[in-house]
């Protein structure tokens, strides 16, 4: 299978501080891989050096065989990103929103591509109001309608469906099996909701104090650990002295 | 450099002008409250000094020179600070942008936010006061440009620091052509200030553009060298700011700025 994406040994410190220690990974192409960790373990910092917005102290990026570090804007041309903690404009509406970010990653048919999403992502009745006035459940299903405007082989997802009520969540998560079965993208989860997890992720990367501790499929982490579920193990880690290298 | 994004950019900064009216009043308000009290005073002035009375018009043309190039300037850093404040200035970097496409959008859209503000504000100057700019003539021109180019290459500085350090230099932001202003001898010679002022100013493309601006008015010549030195200060300061943009960017992406800006 080949790999999208190839991380090699990247370390990243701010001063004296190491934030990520010289870590390694790939993703597959059409694989959803889970990174787990406790709050500052280095899942953000790491993503941000995925997209380019953070240098890494040391180490190496490839995306579609391409060195991140040689070729970005070709990479972020074919990769994209969810997080709660950034917004659209809130000022203008969806459909502006959509049209503006299609320019910016030069999207052809943006016509047919705002109407799709706005199809599959249920929002063709917001495409008209401010963005700043949807609820939490109409924004995140708009700003991932603008993570997937420009059709992304690579999508990083931090917290996906944080701060939705069940069915919101639910739809996201459903949404996302099936665009990736469809589209055979890649992409990196970082979330703290085990159960999202265990549903959507191949395997898991657990992260704490910069450090990959543990990863593998989630059967194979429960049942490695002794647990019954994903979220034991992760509490089982997160309290540990990093013993289980 | 891509048309299509520099045109999706300047989009994102259209829709949000035309969108509300507070905005485009906004934008139109301070300019004209400016000029036309501005424009009382140099009436004033005028009628009761020798020096300006050979030309009514000098006090308020060079307020609205002046007032161009603080349009244009904090119509940069607005710009940059809307994507702070709506917190999409992550999506903005992770967008496939070159810094020039960034930087060639921002400074079509200061531009025009600049003559949407300006305009009616010149249009208002002939019936109110009898006055019209269009007196400095072709020169004109090459002052408005040289004025913008100052007024961008400030915007560029501020908005590095805003990279470098963050939502924090916002204040340094506001205040930037207040420091400058002193210095530029908007409206008065620069005979007025004390000799290290003026060496200090001399150091400015403003004083050569406002002393050629007096110049043209009172004296009706025209120093081309003024118009000279404004520019090759203005290339000076323009590629010092290209330079530094793309150093605060690095410098950024090292400190992680970019990733958590807004927050």
């Amino acid at each position: 299978m080949k790999s999208l994406i190839e991380v090699r040994d990247i370390k990243k410190n701010y001063g004296k501080k190491e934030a990520v220690k010289g870590i390694s990974f790939k993703i597959e192409e059409n694989e959803i891989l889970g990174l787990l960790g406790p709050n500052g373990s280095g899942k953000t910092t790491t993503i941000g050096m995925l997209l380019g917005l953070l240098k890494p102290t040391s180490g190496e990026i490839f995306i579609n065989n391409l060195k991140l570090e040689d070729n970005r804007i070709e990479i972020l041309e074919i990769i994209n990103f969810i997080s709660p903690y950034i917004e659209l404009p809130k000022k203008l509406t969806v459909k502006q929103n959509l049209y503006v970010y299609s320019k910016l990653y030069k999207v052809q048919n943006i016509k047919e591509r705002i109407e799709y999403l706005s199809d599959k992502l249920r929002i063709g009745e917001l495409l008209n109001s401010i963005t700043g006035e949807l609820s939490s459940g109409q924004k995140n299903r708009v700003s991932l309608a603008k993570a997937l405007i420009n059709e992304p082989r690579v999508l990083l997802l931090d917290e996906p469906t944080a701060s939705l009520d069940p069915e919101v969540g639910d739809f996201i998560r459903t949404f996302l099996e099936e665009y990736k079965r469809e589209k055979k993208i890649s992409i990196l989860l970082a979330s703290h909701n085990m159960s999202e997890v265990t549903r959507l992720c191949k395997s898991v990367l657990m992260m704490k104090n910069g450090e990959i501790i543990d990863q593998g499929k989630p059967d194979d982490l429960i049942a490695k650990h002794g647990r019954t579920n994903l979220e034991e193990v992760f509490l089982k880690l997160s309290r540990s002295k990093n013993e289980f290298n | 450099m891509s048309l299509t994004r520099i045109y999706g950019l300047f989009l994102r900064h259209f829709y949000l002008i035309t969108r509300s009216f507070p905005r485009i009043l906004d934008l139109v308000y301070w300019p004209t409250i400016q000029i036309t009290l501005w424009g009382f005073i140099s009436n004033f002035f005028a009628t009761h000094t020798t020096y300006y009375n050979n030309a009514v018009g000098v006090i308020l043309t060079c307020a609205i020179l002046y007032d161009f190039l603080f349009r244009t300037s904090i119509g940069f850093n607005m710009l940059f600070l809307e994507e702070i404040w709506s917190r999409n200035f992550t999506n903005l970097f992770i967008a496939p942008m070159k810094i020039g496409e960034i930087l060639t959008s921002l400074v079509i859209t200061a531009l025009i936010r600049s003559l949407i503000g300006l305009v009616p504000a010149i249009l208002l100057t002939s019936p109110l006061f009898g006055i019209s700019i269009l007196d400095l003539g072709i020169f004109l021109f090459f002052l408005f440009l040289s004025l913008y180019i100052f007024g961008i290459t400030l915007g560029i500085l501020v908005s590095s620091g805003l990279l470098r350090f963050g939502p924090s230099f916002e204040n340094i932001a506001w205040s930037t052509m207040f420091l400058l202003a002193p210095f530029g001898c908007i409206y008065y010679p620069i005979d007025t200030l004390p000799e290290l002022f003026q060496k200090i100013a001399y150091i400015l493309p403003l004083v050569y553009i406002f002393e050629e601006a007096r110049n043209i008015l009172i004296n009706q010549t025209v120093d081309i060298e003024n118009i000279y030195n404004a520019f090759i200060w203005n290339a000076v300061y323009f590629i010092l700011s290209i330079i530094l943009f793309y150093y605060s960017f690095n410098a950024a992406k090292n400190k992680g700025t970019l990733i958590n800006m807004g927050e």
